[in-house]
């Protein structure tokens, strides 16, 4: 093994985390009013800006605090790794860039949790790695876990972040839409419910399969939502697009999500689906109910 | 022959698009419109035939011949409505018991306003789940360009076979160079690297056959002569394990 080549790269990044430490500093500024936000208020308020509610991306690890319960999750399939599969030019580099840029071994973190007490297997798309972008990892990871949630009787909740396909693994890529949506699709069929929440940005091939196949789909507040890039449509139509369009609020009003949930009340709300949604609180309400159900 | 010189014959204009497919292979095609939501999309022609004596289902995305053939089929690339009326076509087909054939050439889903506002990626997302379960046979001919999740759309199938000159890809070689390596003029290294041809899908196990194309009529003729020879076999198949197969054949990616 040559051990000098392990040496330099993880260098050189190292210089690039230490710039985008350094980026997000003390102080962080909101990029949508542009206020220089204290880094321990914002990190207290889930990285939501104080000033005017922007919510900043996050990664999976933090979002899996804010959301399930203190100490309930445990990571499935954590060591799957990404391959080049067709030699594609400088894909080794950029899978050893996002490791670093991201701490993560791919582009989402799957598991089993508790939410407000309820079981659940839960997805967390990853922003910091290579933009979410779906590769045979991903896919599988997210197919094994609605095998798992369909094998163990588990509602799923999930949420997406992706630029769209990993191109690097071309054709791959496309087919874990296919292998991603038969998963939910058996899932579904179990009578499970799943929950989808897309965070900024959900675009490509996850919103042309998983992301837009939840029971409930809920959105993150500002967050861009849609199947092409704003630049490719801009090209298409020769247009400048109007404002708000493929945001959350746009999506809403265009009937393709349920509810937009701030970060601050997702527990909660999701906490509250998965007791709706939980075959063990009607056979209760039944038995208190005197079988007035039936 | 280069990649990109198959991306250039996929798209060329000479080549017979999903009509010529439709009028080739089956008799007496009889189109039904409309997704029963919004619109009728003309870039998805489905409609029913017959293939000998077997009644079918079949589903085409069409291009158009001429310039304003081309225009009036938005240059085969399907909006949210096209993608719905290809589903309900499907669905009719799962209750009546008759297998889907599909036919796929398009550059991808289209990518406008109004594409965006009827939920494009919704669309594709529901013909993809419903596709992994619908209870009858389905197989889909990529004939031309098979455009990403635009393409996959109809091509969730029991077995997808693909014509020696047409490509399938996750992306354009021009927006995957753009993309990449910001810079268009790398297009040929792009079709190179995406692996996209016809062959690279057989190597790759993605494709079942490929179907050569010595000209088109002896394409015809065969896809024809396949179709009698494969959907049998699969309209014999109890459901279910039509189902798991479909399932084991998505999965293995
Ligand atoms: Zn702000």
């Amino acid at each position: 093994m040559n051990l000098m080549g392990l040496f330099r790269s993880p260098q050189n990044e190292l210089e690039k985390g230490g710039k985008e430490a350094e980026d997000a500093g003390i102080r962080s500024a909101c990029p949508r009013c542009g206020v220089q936000l204290p880094l321990s208020d914002l990190q207290e308020n889930m990285n939501v800006c104080t000033a005017c509610g922007y919510h900043f991306r996050v990664g999976p690890r933090e979002r899996i605090a804010y959301l399930t319960d203190e100490g309930s999750f445990y990571e499935l399939d954590g060591d799957l790794l990404s391959r080049d599969l067709l030699d594609f030019p400088a894909y080794d580099q950029k899978l050893r860039n996002a490791k670093l840029a991201s701490r993560e071994k791919d582009a989402v973190v799957t598991g089993a949790a508790h939410i407000l007490g309820h079981p659940c297997a839960l997805f967390v798309m990853d922003p910091n790695f290579m933009m979410g972008s779906m590769g045979t990892v991903v896919g599988e990871k997210i197919t094994r876990l609605f095998e798992f949630a369909t094998g163990t009787g588990a509602p799923v909740v999930g949420f997406t972040v992706s630029g769209g396909a990993r191109m690097q693994e071309g054709i791959h890529s496309l087919m874990q839409m296919a292998k991603t949506s038969a998963a939910v699709r058996r899932h579904g069929e179990a009578g499970l419910f799943y929950l989808t929440v897309l965070t900024d940005p959900t675009t490509g091939g996850v919103t042309a399969s998983f992301a837009m196949d939840g029971d409930v789909i809920m959105a993150e507040p500002g967050a861009t939502i849609g199947f092409a890039g704003a630049r490719v449509i801009e090209q298409t139509i020769r247009k400048k697009l109007p404002q708000g369009f493929q945001t959350a609020e746009f999506l809403l009003d265009h009937g393709f999500v349920d509810l937009i949930v701030p970060r601050a009340q997702q527990r909660e709300t999701i906490g509250r689906l998965l007791q709706l949604h939980d075959p063990g609180s009607i056979g209760m309400a039944e038995e208190e109910m005197g079988g007035g159900l039936e | 022959m280069s990649a990109y010189d198959k991306v250039i014959l996929a798209r060329s204009k000479g080549r017979p698009t999903g009509a010529a497919y439709i009028e080739n292979v089956f008799d007496g095609f009889l189109e039904l419109h409309g997704d029963r939501r919004f619109a009728d999309d003309p870039a998805i022609v489905g409609g029913l035939a017959l293939l000998g004596n077997l009644p079918v289902t079949v589903v085409a995305i069409e291009k158009g011949t001429d310039t304003k053939e081309r225009l009036r089929r938005n240059f085969g690339m399907p909006n949210p409505e096209g993608y719905r009326k290809a589903l309900r076509l499907m669905k009719q087909a799962e209750k009546f018991q008759r297998p889907v054939v599909c036919f796929v050439d398009t550059s991808g889903a289209y990518c406008g306003l109004g594409a965006e506002e009827r939920g494009q990626g919704q669309a594709i997302a529901e013909n993809l789940m419903e596709l992994s379960t619908l209870r009858t046979p389905v197989i889909s001919i990529l004939i031309g360009e098979g455009g990403s999740g635009g393409a996959l759309a109809l091509a969730l199938a029991d077995q997808v076979w693909i014509l020696e000159n047409a490509v399938y890809s996750v992306i354009s070689p021009e927006g995957c160079a753009s993309i990449l390596w910001k810079d268009p003029k790398r297009v040929k290294d792009a079709a190179e690297c995406l692996k996209l041809t016809a062959q690279d899908m057989e190597a790759m196990g993605v494709v079942e056959r490929v179907i050569p194309e010595e000209n088109f009529d002896s394409a015809y003729a065969q896809i024809k002569e396949l179709l009698a020879e494969v959907l049998p076999g699969l309209i014999a198949t109890p459901t279910d394990e039509l189902l798991e197969a479909r399932y084991q054949r998505f999965r293995k990616f």
